[in-house]
């Protein structure tokens, strides 16, 4: 089953089941990871938070926030400013430790996740305001995503063993698809810090990509950008859930875009969770109503880490 | 690395390989012959071996984003690890000396490059001066390391290697001519490789580095390692092939800062922008204090000239950071385009070597 | 046996020379709280400040007339910084402003030698060195001198931040610079103001350690032993830099004395490095500091 929506742009799929993503995903045969979560049809969720917790200085941020992400959804998480959407992210991927509670990444349990090994476990992320390598091009750039797969080590390279060659190429190969994936082969050679910045957020969309991550998180990956760009870029994260597999956690403040790209949508208001559902629901659900209409402010920014 | 800068130049870079064969021709075909005694010893031999040592620390400081003020005692150490390999190992040939000498400046350099694991910006930049006044004491202090020469000087042996004696002006600077030739070469292939990238990272944004998994600990104290290891070998060319005679009070932090300034005024995170440095560094002086007899006489003693030494060069550092933070090699760069009347490019390249 | 009085005495010596450097480390203190800059340069500023007063006092100007000169040249030095240097660098990465300041440090260098010579001064503030007693330790007088000036001129920056409006700018400036611009303050007044403290610092700095080592290049010198104690102290904190002096003078004399002998002297050069250290990496925070992105 099902379920298409209208809005005023035009049909867009607003959600999907999960029997649809993983036929996408089995598709895709060069994704042994996500075979190997898929149980007799029903996938165990790639991302999984039990009652976390999380304080700064006595001020809770985050107070037992459950959530679930299952295999191949695009999961929205909004709210208004303040909210704790971020330090969720950074949760997630390791730059805070919670006060309590546990975050399961597929199969394996942890109370802090650790962030050098983030990538290890098939998690790639993005950031706020942007955390691209500005000296880098934007090929090299890409090519960063893959790092955590490259086993030869520094004297390995220094003597181009045959080893060093064969993860240097496969990274390249991986960078250059991804890149013409998302359209970004003019601008290659060009260095990431000198681009415009919707162009910017589409590196670091390509980086986060580039390594086929099962779960993909992405801080306000439409923030900041022109309403054209934002259609564009919006486009992109439905085609990497489609193309690549990937399961998506988004962080967004844009309500509108947040509904017709999203599978479901989990509301945060004052680091609690107070509505969990299909866009339809959440639309509909009083308590969203009242979080939006009397705290938001268009155009406020948080600070990112 | 590799293929971005050669797709993209084009015209007179078209074959990037051009300028440096004609430097490399001239260097090596036109120099030795034509160059009189004094500018080998003087300029050229000297430059070498601060260019090495500048091309050192741009991997640390300009690509790897550490700030290091310790350079000098890398040069130290280089040159009395170089000087105890050739005295105590016998039949051990120079080369390998040079080569051992690398590898214990690398070692030093990564203990002291240890505060960088928890250390960033100001608190690593001053604790790097611990390495630049414990390691001047050390060899002023254990007469081991000077083969028990009172104040620690020590006197350099002969250039030999596969039973070629390089002796001479042409004959010192023909070999840090190699040695820095060879360097350059292994220094780009690191740029070029994933670890160079992993520097720049590093340099760029920590935090993403070390989401996408970046070995952020092996990074650093790579970059500490491999910086020290061409400080080091910088450091033997300084004291085997220009000074021949050494003493630990000239590795102090007036020279640390003279290799600083050489990547600030040629240019961070460039290899080109290194030697521009040191050229600058090397030959300036030079030319200011002939500038000054000229102009002044004898007013301008040699007091005189090292104060409105400091007072242009300091000056110098501080308009370039405002007028040009990526160094002369940048405003080279631009001149060279605007001679070859080639039109702007409205974005920035990629970083070249 | 270990001789007790000895220790009290190396270590009453180590603290009060460890004044001296906290006298050093607050001048840095002060402009990095207010711009995030660690000034290398402030050394330099001292030896400029002692040279130009040394200079004017030779040259048969009265002591009071030398010293009102040297502070408005001080004054006019920082808002000249804050004009030539400051300004256009405004929005650069620290990294680069430090990286400024080390030119400047040469320029002040270079211009202080240029004009009064390079020549070793001697200056006597009056102050006799004779050691008395205390309780059968011995104290130098013009340490404790030096101490006593060093306590008024940090209750008086105290007083000054507390109770003035411009300490309020000061301290608005260094909780939240872009607030600071929103409320109106003017930053670049704010920072003459600062580096012409800083410049006063420099100049009792200056003429305590002048009158100590007497004034010559060296005396720019005096910033390395500053650094370690703010690496010790935090440099944001001007409690950091007096107890960390303190501790660092201490530690150093009484290392020197004590550990010194083993490994063949002079060690004072680095102790303070290694101490300060050590110390971090058990504690990144420093003593005060507080726990910023740049340091843990």
């Amino acid at each position: 089953m099902s379920l298409v929506a209208t809005t005023g742009a035009g049909a867009i799929i607003l959600a999907r089941t999960q029997e649809r993503a993983a036929a996408v995903r089995e598709a895709d045969a060069a994704r042994p990871a996500a075979e190997a979560t898929l149980v007799a049809g029903v996938a165990e969720p790639v991302l999984r938070l039990e009652s976390v917790c999380l304080s700064f200085g006595g001020i809770a941020a985050l107070d037992g926030i459950d959530l679930t992400v299952r295999q191949g959804e695009i999961r929205a998480i909004i709210g208004p400013n303040g909210a704790g959407k971020s330090s969720l992210l950074n949760i997630v991927s390791g730059l805070y430790r919670p006060d309590r509670g546990v975050v399961w990444l597929a199969r394996e349990r942890f109370t802090h996740v650790p962030t050098t090994r983030l990538a290890a476990h098939g998690v790639a992320r993005t950031f706020q305001n942007l955390a691209l390598f500005k000296g880098l091009p934007v090929l090299d750039n890409v090519i960063m995503g893959f790092v955590h797969r490259r086993s030869a080590g520094f004297v390995r390279q220094m003597l181009s063993t045959r080893e060093a060659r064969r993860e240097e190429a496969e990274a390249r190969a991986a960078a250059e698809e991804v890149i013409s994936f998302l359209h970004l082969g003019s601008v290659k050679h060009r260095l990431a810090g000198g681009l415009p910045y919707g162009i910017q957020k589409r590196v670091e969309l390509a980086r986060a990509l580039v390594a086929r991550p099962p779960l993909l998180l992405l801080d306000e990956p439409l923030a900041g950008v022109t309403l054209g760009e934002k259609q564009e870029l919006a486009a992109h994260v439905r085609n990497a859930r489609d193309a690549y597999g990937a399961s998506i956690v988004l962080i967004e403040h844009d309500i509108g875009v947040v509904m017709g790209l999203s599978d479901r949508i989990a509301v945060l208001d004052y680091g609690r969770k107070i509505a969990d559902g299909t866009p339809e629901e959440v639309r509909s659900d009083q308590a969203v109503i009242d979080a939006y209409l009397g705290v938001t402010h268009e155009g406020e920014t948080e600070r990112g880490i | 690395m590799t293929r971005p800068v050669r797709s993209i130049a084009t015209g007179w870079l078209s074959a990037p390989h051009f300028a440096p064969a004609v430097l490399l021709i001239v260097a090596y075909g036109v120099v030795p012959f034509a160059g009189s005694d004094y500018l080998l010893d003087a300029v050229l031999t000297p430059f070498l071996a601060l260019g090495l040592a500048a091309l050192g620390l741009n991997l640390l400081t300009g690509y790897a984003g550490q700030v290091s003020l310790g350079s000098a005692a890398f040069l130290a150490v280089g040159a009395y690890a170089a000087y105890n390999f050739n005295l105590r190992l016998h039949g051990v040939s120079f080369l390998m000396s040079l080569m051992a000498a690398g590898l214990v400046t690398a070692a030093v350099g990564i203990i002291f490059g240890l505060p960088s694991l928890r250390l960033r910006g100001f608190y690593l930049a001053v604790s790097t001066l611990a390495a630049q006044f414990f390691v001047q004491w050390a060899l002023t202090k254990f007469g081991w390391f000077s083969n028990n020469n009172p104040s620690g000087v020590i006197d350099a042996p002969q250039l030999t290697v596969a039973g070629i004696i390089f002796t001479g002006a042409v004959g010192r600077y023909l070999f840090s001519l190699t040695v820095v030739v060879i360097a350059t070469l292994f220094a780009i292939h690191l740029l070029r490789s994933q670890v160079g990238r992993n520097f720049i990272a590093l340099r760029d944004h920590e935090t993403a580095a070390k989401v996408l998994g970046v070995p952020l600990l092996r990074t650093k104290l790579l970059a500490f390692g491999v910086s020290s290891f061409f400080i080091g070998i910088a450091g033997v060319l300084w004291a085997f092939a220009y000074l021949r005679t050494v003493e630990p009070a000239g590795f102090n932090l007036d020279r640390s800062f003279e290799i600083l300034f050489m990547i600030i005024i040629g240019g961070l995170a460039s290899i080109r922008g290194a030697f521009l440095g040191a050229a600058f560094i090397v030959v300036f002086p030079l030319l200011l204090s002939r500038l000054g007899a000229a102009l002044l006489g004898n007013v301008f003693d040699s007091g005189v000239l090292e104060m409105s030494q400091r007072i242009v060069i300091g000056a110098l550092i501080i308009g370039l950071l405002i007028a040009e933070p990526r160094g002369l090699i940048a405003l080279v760069d631009r001149l060279a385009e605007r001679v070859l009347r080639r039109s702007p490019r409205p974005l920035p390249r990629s970083p070249q070597f | 046996m270990f001789d007790y009085q000895f220790f009290v005495e190396v270590l009453v010596g180590g603290l009060l020379s460890g004044v001296m450097y906290s006298l050093v480390a607050i001048g840095f203190v002060l402009i990095y709280k207010t711009s995030g800059i660690l000034n290398f340069a402030q050394g330099a500023m001292l030896l400029f400040a002692a040279l130009t007063f040394v200079s004017l006092v030779e040259r048969g100007v009265p002591f009071w007339l030398s010293l009102s000169a040297t502070l408005m040249i001080m004054v006019g030095l920082g808002i000249t910084v804050e004009r030539t240097v400051l300004r256009p660098l405004v929005n650069q990465s620290p990294m680069t402003l430090f990286m400024a300041t080390l030119g400047l440090s040469y320029v002040i260098e270079g211009a202080a030698q240029l004009l009064w010579g390079t020549q070793v001064h001697g200056l006597d503030l009056g102050i006799d060195d004779v050691p008395f007693e205390l309780g059968g330790v011995l104290i130098s007088r013009f340490d404790l001198f030096a101490a006593a000036i060093a306590g008024a001129l940090v209750t008086a920056f105290a007083l000054f931040f507390r109770y003035t409006r411009t300490g309020l700018a000061f301290r608005a400036v260094a909780d939240d610079q872009f607030a600071a611009l929103a409320v109106g303050l003017r930053l670049s007044r704010v920072w003459a103001a600062v580096w012409t403290a800083a410049g006063i610092v420099a100049l009792v700095a200056g003429l305590l350690w002048g009158a100590r080592l007497g004034v010559q290049f060296s005396l720019s010198l005096v910033v390395l032993k500053a650094l370690p104690v703010l690496v010790l102290g935090g440099f944001d904190s001007v409690a950091g830099a007096i107890v960390g002096g303190l501790l660092i003078g201490a530690i150093e004399k009484l290392a020197e004395v004590y550990i010194g002998p083993f490994v063949g002297g002079g060690i004072e050069a680095w102790a303070a490095y290694v101490v300060a250290l050590g110390f971090l990496l058990v504690r990144p925070s420093g003593l005060f500091g507080q726990r910023l992105v740049e340091r843990a």
